[in-house]
């Protein structure tokens, strides 16, 4: 390709400070000048100690935090879209149709299947029933979740059965970006190798994950490359510290 | 990947609404607007206003100050089925820009007549209680409060009648077979799914609910909330929602209004209120939920 290659997300000078009115206003800055490009069909993780605030920068993208300063933007075929200053109606049609997100604790209205959990962000894009059922069981299967509990509500199930039932719900419609937070923390090694499979079939679809992954192996194999976070993650109490930004992956 | 189309049209507009009964009580200078398709939660405590704001927004109460405009622009179910040509409301002689006689445009809510706004509330609108008993007659059956809202749009033929309500009783998960039945021999979540039915089987644009999980035990609130999910999304459903339960509101909710002492504190995406509130209310709002 001769075109030049356009990233799908990108970080500029991003920030993230909480301010907390119950501890007196005291600010919590835990991010600072954090800088991304994300291609498509790329798979970047997020490295850094446990804790440091890799979540944070996913939930960051999926609209569930504000962005403090910097700029956070979508980069589609026909202009940017920049998330930070976004009105809250375009993010139901962004989490729709462009940001799937599997986070690390499935939230669902309890007593619902765990079919019709997978199915239900199709049935919003308007796909019909009887095909949404067919592709959420499909995935159900691949990633080994007995039959017998596709009827029953996930909130009974163990922790590795409901982060499959989540992983399905991620997957199945198939944003072009996919923001990963720990799928396979509680998987055995033989749904790990489906889940480390799902993302290779993403990547081949030109799906762009954002990902963070504690399993070493895992890493390795689904990492296009490393995000290191360390220098733009702040704890409390270093917050006022100067942070360079020269760990930059991208040459500029 | 092309852009999506992520602005949707409004559909319902709170102008600088104030209605107060005393010092904060009611509430003061709200202004949002409600864009087709989408669910809008309004929560806070008790008194603040919340429940004064739905009365205001649902025409039931006029406001001291401000305007209510709601948009209409596709034909509702109504027109579409051509029901509500005899309805006498919409026939009487009024200038075209506020009748309801299928005229496009905005209607400011409190500038109609009072006839025509209850015409409005009944063919386009929907209503919730969070009694079902407010919301129900209980001396009639099931099946009669279920097909009165057709009947108000002029449908006469009984079998269609009793066809549609058998259907929305199957849909909100209630026994057809029990359609003869009086509302008052059902559970209160059975009754509350009956006042479900009942309002939206004319397939209203907007409803409104004043929470209408309220005061059902956890399990029929589950099954309801599920429910009401899956009718606002095969509907196309606009919902303003009022709530004082921030676990119900992350479940049913797009967006969030934050109410205290009759004021906006904080309004935005609902997994931003709950995930990063920026207001003090908010956060200690937030932060005193109990999680089981």
């Amino acid at each position: 390709m001769t075109a030049i290659r356009q990233p799908f997300l990108s970080a500029s000078a991003l920030d993230k400070s909480f301010v907390l009115h119950a501890q007196s206003g005291q600010q919590l800055d835990v991010m600072r000048g954090l800088e991304l490009r994300l291609m498509p069909g790329e798979c970047l993780v997020l490295a850094g100690r446990s804790g440091i605030g890799k979540s944070t920068l996913l939930k960051m993208v999926n609209g569930n935090y504000r962005v403090s300063a910097g700029r956070l933007t979508l980069h589609f075929e026909d202009g940017e879209l920049e998330l930070s200053n976004l009105p809250a109606q375009a993010w139901h049609v962004l989490r729709r149709d462009v940001i799937g997100y599997v986070s690390q604790f499935l939230r669902v209205v309890p007593r619902v299947s765990a079919r019709q959990v997978v199915m239900e962000p199709l049935l919003s894009q308007g796909v019909a029933q009887d095909e949404a059922c067919r592709r959420a069981e499909a995935l159900l299967a691949r990633l080994n979740l007995p039959k017998r509990l596709w009827d029953l509500a996930p909130g009974t199930f163990s922790g590795g059965e409901q982060q499959r039932v989540n992983i399905a719900r991620g997957f199945i419609a198939e944003h072009p970006l996919l923001l990963l937070d720990e799928p396979t923390a509680s998987l055995d090694s033989a749904n790990r190798d489906v889940v480390v499979e799902l993302i290779q079939e993403a990547k081949a679809r030109g799906t762009a994950m954002l990902g963070i992954f504690h399993d070493e192996d895992v890493r390795e194999r689904v990492a296009d490359r490393q995000l290191p976070l360390e220098a733009h993650m702040l704890s409390a109490g270093d917050a006022s510290t100067a942070v360079n930004n020269d760990t930059q992956e991208s040459p500029r | 990947m092309k852009r999506p189309q992520l602005i949707r049209p409004a559909l319902l507009e709170a102008r600088n609404i104030t209605r107060l009964y005393g010092p904060k009580q009611g509430c003061e200078e709200i202004d949002f607007t409600l864009h087709q398709g989408e669910v809008l939660g309004i929560v806070g405590e008790s008194g603040s206003g919340k429940s004064t704001l739905l009365r205001v927004l649902s025409g039931l109460e006029k406001p001291d100050n401000g305007q209510v405009i709601y948009h209409r622009s596709e034909p509702s179910f109504s027109e579409l089925t051509g029901t509500d040509l005899t309805s006498p409301e919409l026939t009487s002689p009024e200038p075209a820009h506020t009748g309801l006689g299928g005229a496009e445009g905005a209607l400011d809510l409190y500038a109609i007549s009072e006839a025509r706004r209850r015409a409005l509330l009944r063919m386009e609108w929907g209503l919730v209680h969070q009694n079902p008993r407010d919301g129900l007659r209980l001396g009639v059956s099931a099946g009669a409060n279920v097909s009165e809202r057709l009947m108000a749009l002029g449908q006469r033929h009984y079998g269609n009648l009793r066809a549609a309500s058998q259907d929305w009783m199957g849909r909100v998960e209630l026994d057809p077979r029990r359609i003869d039945d009086a509302p008052r021999t059902f559970s209160g979540g059975m009754q509350q799914r009956l006042q479900i039915a009942r309002t939206l089987v004319t397939e209203p644009r907007l409803v409104f609910m004043d929470e209408p999980t309220g005061g059902l035990d956890v399990s029929v609130q589950a099954r309801l909330l599920d429910m009401l999910r899956t009718l606002t999304r095969q509907l196309g459903l606009s919902v303003i929602l009022v709530t004082h339960d921030l676990a119900v509101a992350r479940l049913l909710a797009h967006r969030l209004m934050v109410m205290r002492q009759g004021r906006v504190v904080e309004a935005g995406l609902t997994d931003q209120i709950l995930d990063d509130p920026q207001h003090d209310y908010t956060q200690l709002l937030v932060s005193s939920v109990l999680t089981p």
